[in-house]
């Protein structure tokens, strides 16, 4: 796979392992959070961690759009399939994130509700055509990545007038997830933000330049592929060790400072900004997610139907708020790989692989104990 | 006296419909024109409800698979051939020589005859190519909707063979573990023509029936301690089966385990892990160290095997987890796939 294996070299890494150990300073400690999923993903499926000195200490963000949804978002999308018989269609993940009344809407399916897997929105929007005599309703999820192609899917079932189709949305934003971070009382120490890959070729660099000028906190952006996390650490630690605080783009090859103009345009058309969203983890965060702008309304499954938002409260022994926060590790969790594990999820950041509890889960819980080892007869 | 059958089946535009599982002359026609044909051996023709079989004179083993395979034709094979392979293998890596084989189908009204009488002939030539005939069989058909196209559950016996000792709970920690091919071959196939994603060389079912690989093998390596066919949950899932009867560590080597670039592909663009992959043609083996240069020589050796590769090592850990020394340069652990990345595919 040429242009994706050349940023998975080996030799390379360890080239580049060796510049990020002579980096560290002793006694200096790197905090670096990486805001997206995709980003601890990689981490943990390439063993990153195995490469780094010891003073490198990299935090998982909030940056998975499945963990990142509230109890209640998932409520709504299972009593519009369950009670007002929606065809309601997610992505693969959203289904096993544990819901209330020990349902999931996996579970729902069992119980009658019609929920289809899709892979991009345009799937949602064929259901529709497929099943007019249906209501269909897309549970329309994730961060700026996402958006586009949602508003596409909208303003396409405009122009075909296609009555049955509309979305519960749940499309957010990354700089207010990043700010509340921030801004969170006793939150967690950060020297710096590994800066998302995906969302940064949408909305640009710019959108950060206030992390690194009023908070005084260095963003790099960089690719999902291990040797680009490598290098943004290595130009993370370069900036901290040199005083500076700037956006700085290790993903020059997709990202530019003022991003995808033409996705912004479509997006600013179909969709505005709540004036404040739930976030599990965060809490209730101003002006950090979308919905349809009047215009759309009749796509709008909140305004179709009667599925008024109640906020839920997480499992009591569940730590996904404050592990999305960064403020704790997955194997600070009580219930972390005993009562909670990706086959039996409680909280959302065991159910996908972005999410820090499945990655640590499926990947790295090995680093916690050594093996005890016992002497077989060979 | 006039024939019973005054009709031929029409196997170019007919459909199986309710008729055709009622036990009546449709029936009866369906077993003798369609099936008994195509699979005919000494045992089917005997008629009756079961088959008589000869004497064996060593223990016997058994195994049964039920296959619900969508779509049923794809690259490389289809239900029919798949059934056979399935079995068949599941009756080899016990340590055992398949001989004979029982096929059960579960038939959809409305599903074309010309379709059904495809999918029969692929079950006759796999089992006619591996040696092993269908003696038994039965039908049912259910209403549309009820089933999809034709499931088939099929269940084979076979003989232990001599001085042969392998099971998943015999792997020993300094072991070695091989594998016969690249791996995810049989889930891509499937996955590609049903996601409509194309290839400049398409990706092919590596199905196939491994008997005759094993045989070599065992014959080669008869200290053998461990073989399985890692089918659904792919590799991943068949070495954390092994770990945990076995009650070992197993550490793999990325750099080593063999994978076909579009299969590769077809996973990064998937976000799958080919290591998850279903395998209908591929065997994992566990062999005392050293024997795995001979074990290795003699899976090469065969047609099936020319692609094997020695992938990693059986360790001592209470834990039982497989790990993976990436081609990175970090380590991780290779884990049981929670829920079901690609559904029905076998």
């Amino acid at each position: 796979m040429k242009y994706v294996d050349d940023f998975r070299d080996g030799a390379i890494a360890r080239a580049l392992g060796a510049a990020i150990h002579a980096e560290a300073q002793p006694g200096r400690e790197y905090r670096l959070m990486e805001f997206c999923g995709g980003h601890t993903h990689a981490i943990s499926r390439y063993g990153i961690a195995d490469l780094l000195p010891p003073q490198v200490r990299l935090i998982h963000g909030p940056g998975c759009p499945v963990c990142v949804l509230p109890i209640g978002r998932i409520d709504q999308a299972i009593r519009l399939a369950l009670e007002h018989r929606a065809i309601l269609c997610s992505y693969g993940d959203t289904l096993r994130v544990p819901a209330s009344d020990k349902l999931s809407l996996l579970r729902a399916k069992g119980r009658g509700a019609d929920v289809r897997m899709v892979y991009s929105p345009l799937d949602a929007l064929q259901v529709a055509r497929a099943n007019p005599a249906r209501e269909v309703v897309l549970l329309a999820i994730g961060f700026e990545t996402t958006t586009p192609p949602t508003a596409v899917a909208v303003k396409q079932a405009q122009a075909e007038g296609l009555a049955n189709f509309s979305l519960l949305c749940n499309h957010v934003l990354t700089p207010a997830a990043m700010h509340a971070i921030l801004a969170a009382p006793q939150g967690v120490q950060l020297d710096g933000f590994i800066g998302p890959a995906h969302v940064s070729t949408v909305i640009g660099s710019a959108p950060y330049e206030p992390f690194a000028r009023d908070d005084r906190k260095p963003v790099v952006i960089a690719g999902f592929e291990p040797l680009d996390v490598m290098r943004a650490i290595q130009m993370l630690m370069r900036q901290i060790n040199d005083g500076r605080a700037e956006v700085e783009n290790e993903f020059t090859r997709a990202v530019t400072p003022e991003g995808n103009r033409k996705a912004q345009a479509l997006v600013a058309e179909v969709f505005e900004l709540r004036e404040h969203f739930e976030w599990r983890g965060l809490g209730t965060v101003p002006a950090s997610a979308l919905k349809l702008r009047a215009e759309f309304a009749a796509f709008d499954a909140e305004v179709r139907f009667s599925v008024p938002y109640a906020a839920v409260p997480d499992h009591k022994a569940c730590e996904c708020a404050a592990i999305l926060r960064g403020e704790k590790r997955p194997e600070e969790c009580r219930i972390f790989g005993t009562a909670c594990t990706p086959d039996n999820p409680v909280g959302s950041c065991m159910v996908s692989s972005e999410g820090a509890c499945a990655a640590h889960y499926t990947y790295g819980r090995f680093r916690e104990a050594p093996p005890v080892t016992t002497t077989t007869s060979a | 006296m006039k024939p019973v059958h005054s009709r031929p089946l029409d196997l170019r535009n007919g459909r199986i419909d309710l008729s055709h599982g009622a036990g009546g002359r449709a029936m009866a026609q369906l077993i003798e024109d369609l099936f008994a044909r195509a699979l005919g051996n000494e045992f089917l023709a005997q008629g009756d409800d079961g088959a008589r079989l000869p004497a064996c004179a060593g223990p016997l083993v058994m195994a049964t698979d039920a296959h619900v395979v969508s779509p049923l034709f794809f690259p490389g094979g289809d239900i029919g051939c798949l059934s056979v392979h399935g079995t068949i293998n599941d009756v080899a890596v016990m340590g055992a020589r398949p001989l004979y084989l029982a096929a059960s189908f579960v038939l959809e009204e409305g599903l074309p005859l010309a379709d059904l009488a495809r999918i029969v002939a692929s079950m006759a030539a796999a089992a006619r190519d591996a040696g092993v005939p269908v003696v038994t069989g039965d039908t049912k058909v259910v209403e549309r909707g009820k089933a999809d196209g034709v499931f088939i559950t099929t269940t084979g016996v076979g003989e232990r063979i001599d001085g042969v000792d392998v099971s998943g709970a015999n792997a020993r920690p300094g072991d070695a573990v091989l594998v016969s091919g690249p791996l995810g071959d049989h889930g891509m196939a499937i996955m590609s023509v049903r996601e409509n994603l194309a290839f400049d060389a398409p990706i092919v079912s590596d199905t196939a029936a491994l008997h005759g690989l094993v045989a070599v093998l065992l014959a080669a390596v008869p200290d053998t301690r461990v073989l399985r066919d890692p089918t659904r949950g792919g590799l991943a899932a068949t070495l954390n089966e092994i770990a945990h009867q076995s009650g070992v560590g197993i550490v793999l080597d990325e750099a080593a385990i063999p994978v076909r670039p579009a299969v590769a592909a077809a996973c990064e663009l998937l976000g799958l892990d080919p290591l998850d992959i279903a395998n209908e043609g591929r065997l994992i083996v566990v062999c005392p160290a050293a024997s795995a240069d001979r074990a290795l020589a003699a899976l090469r050796a065969h047609p099936l095997g020319q692609e094997a590769a020695r992938i990693g090592e059986v360790i001592a850990d209470d834990r039982r987890f497989v790990q993976m020394k990436t081609r990175f340069g970090g380590r991780r652990m290779v884990d049981w796939l929670a829920g079901d990345a690609l559904p029905r595919i076998c």
